[in-house]
């Protein structure tokens, strides 16, 4: 995939570490104090936001600083959601190791995804992360002794001690930001490095004899924790999952959140995150045709705002001290 | 549109209506409207089902003037998008931000098995006229879940069965879309079948929205079967019944439904294709009774189509819901006197012609009526009546007890009695 | 496999190739996956349907669907696409957010209701082939394709505009320095891709109906038809689409449990092997 060149180059990232700490505490403070100001319906969508924003990330992960954008992830998210749910609903098991299993399992198919995509790149990959979707979503749809086929399962699956929908929030809360720091870290390890190596010219880091499907694999499998982790979150939020879950639209939707974040920004996903749920509650509580509003909106934001919402921001601060 | 504008008349009578109090009213005015919820699929697989749903709600807010149980009342359309992750997100708004008193309505049965859950949890009354899944009243009974003009699934095709034998038939195959709706229905039909000493030959279970139901048809016409019975929904069912004629097999075989599958919103548009088509259900828009021929009449009149039981029970849902608020004058936020007064109320007056009350676990009891389609004078097709089996329960001619002993209808459990 | 399931492999593979070869000329000349290929689809036939009802003649609303959905299409290539020339992944996403207004302007003009294309007198009833009793239409769709086929290999291997639709596909840039207007060439191609979308969509209408998500099943079958045969390459689409099409009825016969399974497994297999599909080309 080529990149935009008005993604934010690393190094502008690189060196902040002081003040990204204190922004980062005072992000983390105000996301707590929202549930004092909110109601609890919104409390429920910021939960949401907080969900596919690491959805968006862990996508971003790939897309951002390997150059390969998914379109498998949301199946590699509703793979979590199944498993939890099934393991407490149907096997019984407590909500801890339920959620176990199901990141592992979601780290698990991400790695069967990644042997097969990291020989392709561009267009390709995202054809073959979009097919390999589809598999999960019939798999899930007709397999319906253990799936519950087209009806889904069903459950009490979030742990008692999280039933009010404040804990919960300050929980997912916890989570994202555990797993943002873990993020960033990630991509701004040597590693990381080497990844965006291969997203800016693949044939040099061949040359300079790194071995390029293999940090793929690695990079895939890691994203796919993460959107792992994702998934069995939402399957706590929900007690519930079905098909729709990790459907195309799915995965759609988490590409969508990271590109209105802006490719490479990472902790832009929450913005993007935000942005589209937000868009999505309002505009369909004023009109049934909610739909093409989406649309029209995909459209526009590709057209004029490719870079995202942060990107764009970001640019126009940058103007302006200029 | 539909929905923004009716929002703002409703509005806009509310509003009038507390302006104008009368002096006798204030003390209802305190209280406010009833809040209902409804959720209904306006986009996706299934939007035509869930536009008629809304008009059938519609319908029936028109005639009592907007006003339930000497209250007046708030109505929020929610679309479900026919996805259950979006239903629950709007059942949370209702009932979270909205303040709604009950949810009414869902279409698909995942939809409304995801709300189900969720309302299991806040206490809300839930109203499911068209969520079909026998567990909700069987094996799996939640308490403010409840089916006003709803059915069971397998109710009617349990009689629908014992039809069958009465017809001679000896072997019949089906097919079905797998998912439980189909599971359920086609289960009812194999079991009164085949212990009656019927014979389920071969059992086809393919996915929603099958784009080309030949293969399967191919297999079915080697069967030689006395009768075929499919249980098809919406798109997939107009899809099945054309290629059933094209491939020849109407001519040869004849075709039971399930009654989703020759209703109104699936016959409306085709043809000839359908006629004959013989299925089982509580209401037939084709009934000479008087309250039925006027119901489809006005709603003709105002709607510009022939009812659907999507239309159909919608109304009666809200029918039942408002005769129990005036047995209780409307005091709808005491949820429990609300469940149980539903529970305890009958619908009378209904497009049925005929009261009809729950049974001990909450599912009403209907007259079954074999139904066939038929063309109308001015060549519209639809279902008339031509048999009745007289007050049908979910558990047909079992005994509560045993019957659910028994697992529930699944792909893998079609209560076939082996010969 | 009876006779009978071969022809319903044959005849669905027949519907497939007419859809999936104007994707596949649009994806191979201009570089752009269009997801809003199978919306086209279901637009072209929604108004092939209108056409036909209102006309009562199958072939003008044949015509009316291909110049409808040629219209879209020019819409969508000069009016929206030429924004983001370039950036495989912004198309993506735009033509994906066309495909979500599309679908919902549709539920808007049409309702939800499932329509049928009308069959003409002609091609209605069923005939027999080798002893075999089988609808006259979906040997006419049969028929359709192969002729689709012939008149693209014409198109392509006869014609000066395909040798440079060809040339195109192997390299743009050459074609263009060469002094050949290649914008010319991929608006045609874009338009011509597009109408073959309103064709398959009223040839589909007629005998697999048209309701929404009609769009996402024919999308989804089309890109594993293209991704099989590989990207720009008739020959490759001809291919994938007799192996979907088997597939697919072959999967309904034997693995009714795997439907999708014995479709997309194959492709994801091929895909880790070969990259650019059977009869795709590096570039």
């Amino acid at each position: 995939m080529t990149m935009d060149p008005h993604a934010p180059r690393p190094s502008l990232l690189a060196g902040l570490t002081g003040r990204a700490a204190a922004i980062a505490a005072v992000v983390v403070i105000a996301a707590s104090g929202l549930p004092l100001v909110l109601s609890n319906y919104q409390v429920g969508l910021a939960t949401e936001v907080l969900i596919f924003g690491i959805l968006a990330m862990s996508i971003d992960i790939l897309a951002g600083f390997a150059g390969r954008t998914s379109l498998g992830h949301g199946a590699i998210f509703g793979v979590a959601t199944y498993v939890v749910v099934y393991c407490t609903a149907q096997a019984g098991l407590p909500p801890v190791a339920s959620f176990a299993l199901g990141v592992l399992a979601a780290t698990a198919v991400a790695a069967v995804f990644a042997l097969l995509a990291v020989r392709t790149s561009g267009v390709y990959f995202l054809l073959l992360t979009l097919a390999l979707g589809m598999i999960v979503w019939g798999v899930c749809l007709r397999w319906t002794q253990v799936t519950g086929g087209e009806n889904g399962m069903r459950g009490d699956v979030r742990p008692v001690l999280l039933l009010g929908h404040h804990a919960f929030y300050w929980a997912v809360l916890a989570g994202a930001a555990i797993v943002s720091f873990a993020m960033w870290r990630f991509v701004r390890s040597p590693f990381g490095l080497t990844l965006r190596g291969i997203r800016d010219s693949e044939s040099r880091m061949r040359s300079l004899g790194y071995n390029v499907p293999l940090h793929l694999f690695i990079g895939f499998t890691v994203s796919g924790f993460f959107a792992g982790v994702a998934g069995a979150l939402y399957a706590m939020f929900n007690n519930f999952v079905s098909p729709s879950t990790v459907a195309l639209a799915q995965s759609v939707e988490g590409v969508l959140m990271m590109i209105a974040g802006g490719v490479g920004t990472l902790f832009g996903a929450f913005v993007g995150a935000a942005a589209i749920i937000a868009l999505e509650n309002v505009v369909s509580a004023y009109t049934e045709r909610w739909q093409m509003v989406l649309g029209v909106t995909f459209v526009l934001i590709m057209i004029f705002a490719p870079e995202g919402i942060t990107g764009k921001l970001r640019n126009m601060l940058s103007r302006k001290v200029r | 549109m539909d929905r923004r504008q009716f929002l703002k008349t409703t509005t806009a009578a509310v509003a009038a209506a507390g302006l104008g109090a009368a002096p006798w009213r204030s003390a209802m005015a305190q209280a406010g409207p009833i809040k209902i919820g409804l959720l209904a699929p306006l986009t996706g697989v299934v939007a035509s089902g869930g536009k008629e749903m809304v008009e059938g709600v519609q319908f029936y807010l028109d005639q009592v003037k907007n006003e339930m149980g000497g209250r007046k009342v708030e109505l929020t359309i929610e679309d479900d998008a026919s996805n259950p992750d979006t239903a629950l997100q709007k059942a949370r708004r209702l009932v979270e931000q909205g303040n709604c008193h009950m949810l009414i309505g869902d279409l698909l049965a995942n939809t409304g098995l995801a709300v189900a859950n969720y309302v299991k949890g806040t206490g809300t009354p839930y109203f499911i006229p068209i969520i079909a899944a026998d567990d909700l009243t069987q094996r799996a009974r939640i308490k403010n879940v409840i089916r006003v003009a709803g059915y069971t699934a397998s109710a009617f095709t349990h009689p629908f069965g014992d039809w069958a034998l009465k017809q001679g038939y000896k072997r019949i195959a089906t097919i079905s879309q797998d998912y439980t709706f189909g599971h359920e229905q086609c289960g009812g039909l194999a079991q009164v079948f085949t212990e009656g000493g019927g014979e389920i030959v071969q059992q086809f279970w393919h996915p929603l929205n099958t784009a080309d139901f030949s293969p399967y048809l191919g297999q079915l016409a080697e069967l030689k079967v006395d009768a075929i019975f499919a249980m098809e929904t919406g798109a997939d069912s107009t899809r099945f019944i054309q290629q059933y004629a094209s491939f020849g097999l109407k001519a040869k075989t004849p075709l039971l439904m399930a009654m989703n599958g020759t209703d109104q919103s699936v016959i409306r548009t085709i043809g000839e294709e359908a006629e004959g088509i013989i299925s089982a259900a509580h209401f037939a828009e084709g009934s000479d009774k008087a309250v039925t021929a006027k119901f489809t009449k006005d709603y003709e009149a105002k709607y510009g189509k022939i009812p659907s039981l999507y239309g159909f029970s919608m109304y009666s849902g809200m029918m039942w819901i408002d005769a129990a608020l005036k047995k209780m004058g409307g005091k709808v936020e005491d949820r429990d006197l609300f469940i149980d007064t539903v529970l305890k109320t009958e619908l009378d007056g209904s497009p049925l012609g005929k009261a009809v009350k729950f049974d001990a676990y909450g599912n009403p009891v209907y007259d079954v009526t074999i139904r066939k389609v038929v063309k109308r004078a001015d060549g519209k097709y639809w279902n008339v009546p031509t048999q009745t089996y007289p007050e049908v329960g979910q558990f047909w001619k079992y005994d509560p007890e045993t019957y659910l002993k028994q697992p529930a209808y699944s792909r893998t459990f079609q209560g076939i009695k082996k010969a | 496999m009876s006779l009978f399931q071969l022809l319903n492999g044959l005849t669905f593979a027949a519907l497939l190739f007419v859809v999936a070869s104007g994707f596949t000329l649009i994806f191979g000349l201009l570089r752009i996956v269009n997801l809003a290929h199978g919306a086209l689809y279901l637009f072209g036939g929604y108004i092939g349907f209108t056409v036909a009802t209102k006309t009562g003649s199958f072939v003008l609303g044949g015509i009316g669907a291909m110049a409808a959905i040629a219209a879209i299409g020019f819409v969508l290539d000069q009016g929206l696409l030429r924004f983001v020339r370039g950036n495989e992944l912004r198309q993506v996403l735009l033509t994906l957010g066309v495909a979500f207004f599309l679908n919902d302007l549709a539920l808007v003009i049409w309702g939800g209701d499932s329509f049928t294309v009308p069959i003409p007198q002609l091609l209605r009833g069923g005939t027999k082939v080798f002893g075999t009793f089988y609808p006259v239409y979906r040997l006419f769709v049969l028929g359709m394709g192969i002729f689709v086929f012939a008149a693209l290999w014409l198109l392509l291997n006869r014609t000066r505009l395909g040798a440079l639709i060809r040339a195109g596909v192997d390299d743009a840039e050459m074609v263009e320095a060469s002094g050949v207007n290649i914008q010319r060439v991929f608006l045609f191609t874009f338009l011509f891709g597009s109408a073959l979308a309103g064709l398959g969509g009223l040839m589909g209408g007629a005998f697999l109906s048209l309701y929404p998500s009609a769009d996402a099943e024919i999308l989804t079958f089309s890109l594993a038809v293209v991704i099989i045969g590989g990207r720009g390459s008739l020959v490759g689409v001809a291919v994938g689409s007799l192996l979907v099409g088997l597939l697919n009825t072959l999967g309904q016969v034997m693995f009714p449990e795997l439907a999708y399974f014995v479709i997309f497994g194959p492709m994801a297999v091929l895909l880790a092997f070969r990259p650019l599909g059977l009869f795709g080309r590096a570039t």
